[in-house]
């Protein structure tokens, strides 16, 4: 107990830190992520080339390396952005795939006849998509969409490795002040499970707002 | 057949799905005021034709002109056709997330750019014609196949369109359900509404029928007046077809 009581204010920063990851990455991951499913579905080829070569490439790279990418290679470019920026950006681009996909099973759920009324009435891609088939689709896809978020609230750890301030961090000085092993991650996971089963609570409190009543 | 005044023509049509040849040099005209109905065998390509029509399927060989114009491609050009081509389909595809009301009003004020109460003004008259007034605030599944059907005629009929098409729109509903339906339909055909309908109703191809085009394997085989057609029937598949469906 007294790991947490005499640390509180360093262990209050990386929880501070891991929750203003999670909530800009979360946000990137959702713009970039309906972005991209739109993309997907499009009917000009392009774009749904682009979508796909988007979730390939992010879903499939593993995010520490992604990091390294992000973190080591941008700057080579002339991009020089504080490393919580590039954190974001990396965890932000690498869920954004998993969010498109969640939100492409949710549209492919949609009845095609939806879409084709919706057509056959004068609207067009962008109207179809925004006000007759993503609504109905976003009732399907809260649960995937809940689960990802909550993976990209623990993979923002990763972050830490590269000096970001975090949770996950705050272990490696209270090791070196010499405080139980054990009860410093005990504490750690509280918090990381403060984070999770907020945004647990918030997805249960849309899905029986919206959810599809079965 | 001559056609006074052209609205729909198509011309040499002729789509494929694969290898399956489904629509085969088909040419057909269909005058403005006029009930054309469509009938045929399942898998002779009537309701593709239909389709076609409002390019929802594509063709690859052939001209389709609405109006003196040619379909355009994919994009703003077809999207403006289209809300002059209403369309009615067999399983109804009312918004399943929206009321009745704003079935009918979405594509009024998306498409046709009207203020949301002179929508819906606009969608509680078409809702009255159709005898639906009073479900105005239902969602679509609280409704029966009936009425939703009719919901869907108001939501086509909403964008002023210059022709129906009706895509077996009772071939879905029970047995009780499907006058009410063709009452709309008919009410509809005696306004004079250009109007393109694929069915098995036989009755509203009597009644309510200008022409009668009858489809097989992809093509079409006679193209008369109702009369004509149902009691002297030239093509032997389509005395195949009458003997068929009028035995019963």
């Amino acid at each position: 107990m007294d790991v947490l009581t005499d640390n509180f204010s360093l262990y209050a920063e990386g929880f501070l830190g891991t929750v203003r990851l999670t909530v800009y990455s979360s946000l990137l991951a959702l713009v970039l992520g309906f972005l991209m499913a739109s993309f997907r579905v499009a009917p000009v080829g392009s774009l749904r080339a682009i979508g796909t070569v988007w979730v390939t490439v992010l879903r499939n790279t593993p995010l520490t390396l992604l990091f390294f990418a992000v973190l080591l290679g941008l700057p080579r470019f002339g991009l020089v952005l504080p490393f919580t920026v590039f954190a974001v950006i990396a965890l932000g681009c690498y869920t954004s795939a998993f969010i498109c996909e969640a939100l492409r099973s949710g549209i492919n759920t949609v009845p095609t006849g939806q879409g084709e009324a919706a057509r056959s009435l004068g609207m067009s891609f962008g109207q179809t998509l925004t006000s007759v088939v993503l609504p109905q689709a976003f009732r399907t896809v809260i649960p995937p969409v809940g689960s990802t978020l909550i993976a990209l609230a623990k993979n923002s750890a990763i972050a830490g490795a590269f000096s970001v301030t975090e949770l996950l961090g705050t272990y490696k000085t209270l090791s070196e002040l010499g405080y139980n092993i054990i009860w410093t991650f005990v504490w750690i996971a509280v918090g990381y499970l403060i984070i999770t089963l907020t945004i647990s609570a918030l997805f249960n409190v849309l899905e029986k707002r919206y959810g599809v009543a079965r | 057949m001559a056609v006074v005044d052209p609205l729909i023509e198509l011309r040499d049509v002729n789509k494929f799905y694969g290898q399956l040849h489904v629509l085969q040099d088909i040419n057909l005209t269909i005058g403005r005021g006029e009930v054309v109905v469509v009938i045929g065998p399942s898998g002779s390509g009537k309701s593709t034709l239909c389709r076609t029509v409002n390019r929802l399927e594509s063709i690859e060989s052939g001209t389709i002109t609405i109006d003196g114009q040619p379909l355009p491609e994919e994009g703003k050009g077809l999207a403006a056709l289209r809300a002059d081509v209403g369309m009615v389909f067999q399983s109804f595809n009312l918004f399943a997330h929206k009321t009745v009301l704003a079935n009918v009003s979405l594509a009024q004020i998306k498409v046709r750019r009207r203020k949301k109460d002179e929508a819906d003004r606009r969608s509680r008259e078409l809702l009255e014609r159709v005898g639906l007034a009073s479900q105005a605030d239902k969602y679509p599944a609280q409704l029966s196949g009936g009425q939703q059907q009719r919901v869907a005629i108001a939501r086509a009929l909403a964008m002023d369109p210059k022709v129906m098409l009706f895509d077996e729109p009772t071939s879905a509903l029970d047995p009780e359900m499907i006058n009410e339906v063709l009452e709309v339909m008919q009410q509809l055909a005696r306004d004079g509404m250009t109007m393109v309908v694929v069915t098995h109703e036989m009755g509203f191809a009597r009644s309510a029928a200008n022409r009668v085009v009858f489809m097989a394997d992809g093509r079409c085989i006679e193209d008369r007046a109702p009369e004509d057609f149902f009691n002297h029937p030239e093509s032997d598949r389509a005395k195949d077809f009458l003997s068929k469906i009028l035995k019963h």
